[in-house]
């Protein structure tokens, strides 16, 4: 095996460029990817692509050695040895293919909830949903849940949608930039592409952020703030703006539910909901008569505080009051949040009065008419320069929903949405809860769920619960009592409560890109477990598992069928506005992949496989009246699927002609003109259009034409959510369904309508001598999860991972850098390698994120770095929290989302009195590599075949 | 002994802004990727998915830790590959010419023809920019990818180095140092570009923009708009008051 491997060289400068999309993380780039002698020769970003203007990052340069990946499976596979051993044998896809449509097919005609089906790091949830959704499931999700659902939730829920895929600071006109727990990635190039130009222009960028590394590394301010203490911060923030007066009240007027009244009847089942009149319009007080009257009365100036007397005797009080009382307070006064965040009261007043300066004192004025949705000419766009991002640093906490939330209410405050300078939605945002699907459930035998399974519920009449109101008719519990606002499922419950058979056991599990088996699950050790366990008859827990993947990663060893997909180079794809759009704010933006290169290796795109499968299962929409399938492949679908009359799954080039854009009959030549195109379609949004879409009639009309929605959608920023007040009314007895006893007490508390704070769950009752510090990791820019450590270059920058330690607790407990250390949590310990670091909480550990492997997997030596040195935090993570006194556990999950709490995490750290062994522990035995070894050196260069 | 041109006609190079690389590594990965196709020999990786896996890159990305008395701790990204100095003694030293500087442009060269591996420009260079490929066992080094800059098929707006190319935070500029109204040498004399080691007497043509100074929390001056408008006894809501009457 001492061979090496070699690429093609260029033909000195003959290379043939195939222009395409990035897969090398969710950012979704454009590439320009060099062909010589038929094979991958070099890949550069694309200067005409909306999102990446010519530039990639490390992980981008870096998909050749992807592509070329010794870890690519190579043929269908068939488990042979005990799960988690990584034996089996080859077989056809036609074997393969009818062994999933036996076991895809008993499920569907007994009892479809039996299967569950979770795709992980998925680009076509649209397709992957509706496959579900014909299959009557109603177990799916991607993976939503564990990564980021807090920020898309609580943006939805507030405004119409949240960052990175939905809306973008103002790079060229914002005036200070703020950001929090954003990492290297999230998203990856235009965020630095951004930085470059506020650089450039001079501007401040605070970053809020335990570790001072990559962007936050170069921010003009670092907060080091303590984990899971955001929402302190922020609400701080919020004091000091309202107690100098600093908000834009004519945008609370205009914009928001500021004016709205709320009924106060401290008894009644009304109490804390929005007065209505007959229409169901909400009401506001005329601040002259004081009467009630319709918040859509036309030129009304409505009261912003007072008790008002309702037509039916009882009393309301607008938002724009109950929010004053509540953030005045002193308990939200920096000098009452400084010690818990670790951030000086001085410093907290300083960074409002920066916020409110750049706002107010420096507003950006764009010399351009609109007409606001009421009708309302406006001569000028007025702007409040002040841009925020936010990432999964404040999101993956179990108080995340709730602090998401006070940071668009802090956007809000000082009018920084959707206004010049400041956060801007991207097409087909902003789309705020009315516009947006309820959750589907149910299943019956051989029949397609009634609708799409996620969605926003309104109130508990939408969760998705059995007929006794409290049994969660999801595997992963979503839209249950546990989870109420679970938008994008919990797939991070998935195989526990399976194993668990709560609230029923499944038969089959198929996944997709979705590494449960390690780096995407929390407590990987206990989960292997789950996979492998076995019940009295011998036969395994979850009986039966179905995974489809590119790579040997350490999930495949886990499963019964593999079905291998091809890489991102080999296939079709459509990055549609159906699913995580890629558009810019001016301008509504898709995209494809195509296959650059034909797999070399018995593998099938995963899309196209599922449709194959919905072929064979006769599911409908993907059979004929013949019984002949409708797609040929993903390609095929792409082009030809209808969502509804005129809408696919591309924007670009539609109708008979390609001439339309949006709205328009499938037309048969559309891939071959997005490939002309470069791989995607750019369509400008309207100058008039570009600024205040939630209120913009020239948006509106825009949005409907290209049909990214079917009417005008009223979209008013909700600073008092109201859904989540029903929830507490709920849990006050006071409105049917009612959640169980013990759900009560904790709705009551985290479900407030307004953004508020509560400390993590993992706090409650520990024992802070016991585990004094937090834990949490960053995910590096060179990086994307476990992808990129079968990757020749990207493991020479990332081949191992350091436990970073702040200096004082170093010194604390006698460590150095390059002690191996214990790291202790409620559920487990971790040895590790460690490095002082003082750029850093002083409280906080962290490291990269899934850098550790598992020995064999990903076609890595069984000796490597990632295996022997590396490590992951998650062994230290569970799913549920301890025991409480009345012996519940709960999810280690936000109450509302039930987004995975990942950096509630608490620990302690102490040398290790063995400093020889050279390992990390836990040490997972070694699984038997699938896919053979890899060569020993490569060397991909002119010349050089393979 | 290889002799250095007593001058260039041009002085190429890169000003490398530390206030803005974020330590990415998109530079040079990039790098790697043209450069592993573009030289005489590829830059191999040996043990590519072993224990110990190295590899030739021309340009590598470290990160160091300041900690200053008087503000937090901070971290800066600091991308090294060779500076094509003016008195560059990796040249002096090469005992078969080699390794050269052009008088043209002033790039340094390895004809890797030429090139016996001997190592000596490696341990001449201060700055350890130089990197033998460990299968071929030439020397490798950045070439500031010369055959893009006067590349007659790639488009205009290509013909700079891959890195400048690829690098998503603006953080690199190529230019002609000898110019002075080249984009290199204005933001040099703006930024107060350094050059790197300057007691080594190399002359090193690429530069470095030095971080801009950050917050210092304790000496930040209160902001003009924060307590001093602190609304009077009436309080907040009667603060709402007077500002919606503003409004009208």
């Amino acid at each position: 095996m001492n061979q090496t491997s070699r690429a093609p060289g260029a033909a000195d400068g003959k290379t043939e460029i195939r222009k395409t999309t990035c897969y090398m993380c969710a950012c979704r780039c454009g590439i320009n990817v060099h062909m010589a002698e038929g094979k991958v020769h070099y890949i550069e970003g694309n200067r005409d692509h909306p999102i990446n203007k010519g530039v990639l990052c490390a992980k981008g340069s870096a998909g050749i050695m992807q592509h070329y990946s010794p870890a690519r499976l190579k043929k269908p596979l068939l488990r042979t040895g005990e799960r988690g051993s990584g034996e089996f044998k080859e077989i056809e896809w036609d074997e393969a293919l009818e062994l999933a449509t036996q076991w895809l097919g008993e499920v569907r005609s007994s009892d479809p909830r039996k299967l569950a089906f979770f795709t992980g790091r998925d680009q076509s949830q649209s397709m992957t949903g509706w496959w579900a959704q014909q299959y009557g499931t109603p177990n799916y999700a991607a993976h939503g849940g564990f990564c980021s659902v807090n920020m898309a939730a609580a943006g939805i829920y507030t405004m119409g949608g949240a960052f990175w895929e939905f809306g973008a600071p103002d790079w060229e006109k914002t005036e200070l930039f703020m950001i929090f727990g954003v990492a290297e990635d999230h998203d990856s190039n235009p965020i630095k592409m951004g930085l470059g130009k506020l650089k450039e222009r001079g501007v401040k960028v605070i970053g809020v952020n335990p570790v001072r590394t990559g962007y936050n590394a170069i921010a003009d301010e670092w907060l080091g703030i303590t984990p899971g203490t955001d929402g302190l911060l922020i609400l701080a923030l919020v004091h000091e703006l309202m107690r100098t007066g600093k908000i834009d009240l004519d945008y609370l007027i205009r914009y928001t539910n500021a004016p709205w009244l709320v009924i106060d009847d401290a008894e009644g089942a009304g109490h804390g909901l929005f007065a209505r009149d007959d229409e169901g319009v909400p009401l506001v007080a005329d601040r002259q008569t004081g009467k009630p009257v319709s918040s859509a009365t036309p030129g009304i100036k409505p009261a912003l505080k007072g008790r008002f007397e309702l037509p039916d005797g009882r009393h309301a009080i607008p938002v724009f009051e109950l929010l004053a009382q509540k953030y005045l307070d002193p308990q939200y006064a920096p000098a009452a949040v400084a010690e818990r965040t670790g951030i000086a009261a001085d410093t907290i007043t300083r960074i409002a009065g920066e916020i409110a300066a750049a706002a107010f004192e420096r507003e950006v004025v764009i010399e351009r008419p609109w007409t606001d949705m009421k009708g309302e000419r406006h001569e000028r766009m007025i702007g409040r320069p002040v841009a925020f991002h936010a990432m999964r640093g404040i999101s993956a906490h179990s108080n995340g929903f709730q602090t998401c939330r006070a940071l668009h209410m802090l956007q809000i405050l000082v009018g920084s949405i959707d206004c010049p300078g400041g956060f801007r939605f991207k097409p087909p945002y902003p789309r705020p809860v009315a516009g947006q699907p309820r959750p589907h459930g149910g299943a019956c035998a051989d029949t397609a769920l009634a609708g799409p399974h996620l969605g926003y519920p309104r109130g508990p009449e939408d969760l998705l619960l059995e007929a006794d109101g409290e049994t969660a008719q999801r595997i992963d519990k979503a839209f249950s009592w546990d989870a109420p606002l679970s938008a994008h499922g919990m797939m991070h419950m998935v195989i526990s409560n399976a194993h668990a058979r709560d609230p029923y056991g499944i038969d089959v599990l198929f996944m997709y890109m979705a590494n449960m088996a390690w780096n995407s699950s929390m407590n990987s050790s206990s989960v292997m477990k789950m996979l492998t366990d076995k019940d009295a008859d011998g036969e395994y827990v979850i009986p039966k598992i179905i995974y489809s993947d590119a790579y040997s990663s350490e999930m495949v060893a886990f499963a019964d069928l593999i079905l291998p997909d091809t890489t991102y180079l080999e296939r079709h794809d459509c990055i549609s506005l159906l699913d995580r759009p890629i558009s810019e704010p001016e301008a509504l933006c898709d995209s494809i992949r195509w296959p650059v290169v034909e797999p070399d290796r018995d593998v099938r795109g995963f899309q196209s496989v599922l449709l194959d499968l919905g072929a064979r299962l006769k599911l409908p929409g993907m059979v004929a009246e013949d019984g002949s399938p409708v797609y040929k492949n993903y390609a095929d679908y792409i082009v030809n699927h209808q969502r509804k009359p005129g809408i696919g799954p591309l924007s670009g080039w539609r109708g008979e002609d390609g001439d339309k854009t949006g709205r328009g009959k499938p037309n048969p030549d559309q891939i071959k003109r997005y490939i002309e195109n470069g791989g995607f379609s750019q369509v400008h949004v309207p100058q008039e259009a570009h600024y205040f879409k939630h209120a913009n009639r020239a948006w509106s009309d825009w949005a409907i034409e290209k049909g990214l929605q079917d009417g005008p959608v009223e979209n008013i920023f909700q600073l008092y959510l109201e859904p989540l007040r029903k929830f507490q009314l709920a849990a006050e007895g006071k409105i049917k369904p009612m959640p169980p006893e013990h759900h009560r007490e904790r709705i009551r508390t985290c479900f407030d309508p307004l953004p508020t704070w509560y400390p993590p769950f993992a706090d409650d009752g520990l024992d802070e001598n016991a585990y004094p510090l937090h834990a949490i990791t960053q995910r590096p820019a060179a990086m994307y999860h476990s992808w990129g450590s079968q990757n020749a270059w990207l493991r020479q920058i990332h081949g191992e991972n350091a436990l970073y330690v702040p200096g004082e607790v170093c010194d604390a407990q006698g460590l150095e850098t390059g002690d191996w250390a214990l790291v202790s949590s409620q559920s487990g310990e971790i040895r590790v390698k460690i490095a002082r670091m003082d750029a850093v909480n002083g409280s906080t550990l962290w490291t990269w994120n899934a850098i550790g492997k598992r020995a064999g997997a990903w076609a890595l030596d069984k000796d490597a770095p990632e295996a022997t040195r590396g490590f992951l935090l998650n062994h230290l993570i569970d799913e549920l929290l301890p025991p409480k006194g009345d012996g519940r556990r709960w999810a280690n999950s936000d109450p509302i989302t039930g987004q995975a709490a990942w950096f509630d995490l608490r620990v302690s750290i102490r040398r290790d009195a063995d400093q020889s062994s050279g390992q990390s522990l836990p040490d997972v035995r070694a699984q038997k590599s699938p896919v053979g070894e890899a060569p020993t050196n490569v060397a991909f260069g002119r010349g050089k075949a393979i | 002994m290889t002799s250095l041109p007593a001058t260039t006609e041009k002085r190429l190079g890169l000003v490398i802004d530390l206030d803005t690389c974020v330590g990415c590594h998109a530079c040079a990965v990039n790098c790697k990727e043209w450069n592993t196709g573009a030289g005489a020999s590829p830059l191999a990786d040996i043990d590519a998915y072993g224990s110990d896996v190295s590899g030739a890159w021309l340009n590598r990305i470290h990160t160091f830790e300041v900690t200053p008395d008087d503000a937090p701790a901070q971290i800066v990204h600091f991308p090294k590959s060779c500076l094509h100095c003016d008195d560059a003694p990796c040249v002096t030293v090469c005992p078969t010419g080699a390794s050269h500087k052009r008088p043209e442009d002033g790039i340094v060269l390895v004809t890797e023809d030429l090139c016996i591996g001997c190592g000596l420009c490696a341990w001449a260079c201060p700055y350890g920019a130089r990197e033998m490929d460990p299968v071929e066992n030439v020397m490798k080094k950045c070439t500031l990818c010369v055959d893009r800059i006067y590349s007659e098929t790639l488009p205009e707006e290509d013909r700079i180095p891959a890195c400048v190319r690829t690098c998503p935070s603006s953080a690199r500029h190529f230019g002609d140092f000898n110019d002075p109204e080249s984009d290199v040498s204005r933001l040099v004399a703006e930024r107060g570009g350094i050059d790197l080691m300057p007691e080594m007497e190399t002359h090193p043509v690429n530069k470095y923009l030095p971080p801009r100074p950050k917050t210092r929390p304790q000496a930040a001056a209160p902001s003009a708009a924060a307590p001093a408008s602190v609304p009077k006894a009436d309080g907040f809501l009667g603060w709402l008051d007077a500002a919606l009457d503003k409004l009208g």
